[in-house]
């Protein structure tokens, strides 16, 4: 089950880059530009079977959204947006209908994890995609980047789960208990350090951490 | 969105920063902090290479000290780096003097530019 969560916002992935600290120290940072995002719809146990906020980010033209979608975003009264998530709250009605949320819910010194879609690697070997042991490329060794046995003969089958080549990446990827250096309220940027999943241009969400 | 991310540079950027190329003698003054007392070090040596673009931007001084070839890599935009000083202007043909590490004695120096 979904974790409740103490605060959260949608963003998009704009790069990485470095900044000095106040000793002087480089730190490498992502730049995401978060928010604001608009509540669309509050979610109730009694009527939906759990407690969750809607929540859209990336205003749209209105010509973009098809018309069952634009019914929803004219019953919230709110622009159309590109993007819509859930986010699992303990009581919804903290929140408002069309309530903004902004990057300044954020400070400097949090910890979160960050959700996104990591970079597709298409179909990729055992070493790359499970970190298999790679064979000597040498000293007239012709083993080099095959899986290596699938199993004991005695089974007569490969069981389920067998770690294989195949596509790889595309998928849903956390990262946690990164920090967050630095907010610009104004212009809807923040700063975490270190790397988080996804392209630039992809859609990440900000959380407050599990493990805060 | 590589505004976004200049933007952010931006004030980080030094604006006083001269002019100096690989094959330059330069006197690079760093800032050190030792216990609670902070002081200012120098390093004068030769430019052997430049690289990376915007904040990332690193710069490697080369010096003989005591015999021994010292390098040191700086971030170009690093507060810890009070001062760069350009002491003489060097003639090289490339943009890495990777060669000079080869090179001792009067072979190893940079021949002045001729203005």
């Amino acid at each position: 089950m979904a974790r409740d969560i103490k605060k959260g916002i949608l963003g998009i992935k704009v790069g990485m880059t470095q900044i000095f600290d106040e000793n002087g120290k480089a730190i490498p940072v992502t730049v995401v530009e978060a928010g604001p995002c608009v509540v669309i719809q509050k979610k109730k146990v009694e009527t939906d079977g759990y407690n969750a906020i809607q929540v859209g980010f990336y205003n749209l033209k209105e010509k973009k959204v098809n018309k069952p979608l634009m019914g929803h975003f004219k019953k919230a009264n709110v622009k159309p947006v590109r993007f819509i998530k859930e986010f699992r709250v303990s009581d919804a009605d903290a929140y408002e209908v069309g309530q903004e949320i902004k990057v300044d819910i954020f400070a400097p010194g949090d910890i979160v994890d960050v959700v996104g879609t990591s970079k597709g690697k298409g179909f990729a070997g055992g070493v790359k995609r499970h970190n298999f042991a790679r064979g000597s490329m040498g000293h007239g060794s012709k083993y080099h980047r095959r899986p290596g046995s699938l199993g004991a003969k005695g089974p007569a089958r490969v069981f389920k789960g067998r770690k294989l080549p195949g596509r790889m990446g595309g998928e849903r990827v956390t990262v946690q208990g990164l920090k967050v250096v630095k907010v610009y309220p104004e212009r809807n940027l923040i700063l975490i350090k270190g790397a988080i999943p996804g392209p630039k241009r992809g859609l990440v969400m900000i959380k407050d951490s599990v493990k805060a | 969105m590589q505004d976004i991310i200049r933007s952010i540079e931006e004030e980080y950027y030094k604006k006083d920063l001269p002019q100096f190329g690989p094959g330059d003698t330069v006197k690079v003054h760093v800032k050190v902090i030792e216990g609670n007392r902070e002081r200012i070090q120098v390093f004068e040596g030769t430019v052997i290479k430049i690289r990376g673009e915007g904040l990332s931007k690193t710069f490697t001084v080369r010096r003989i000290s005591f015999g021994v070839g010292v390098e040191r890599t700086f971030p170009l935009h690093s507060p810890k780096i009070a001062k760069i000083e350009v002491v003489r202007r060097g003639k090289v043909r490339r943009a890495r003097l990777y060669y000079l590490r080869e090179l001792t004695g009067k072979k190893a120096k940079v021949k002045e530019k001729g203005r």
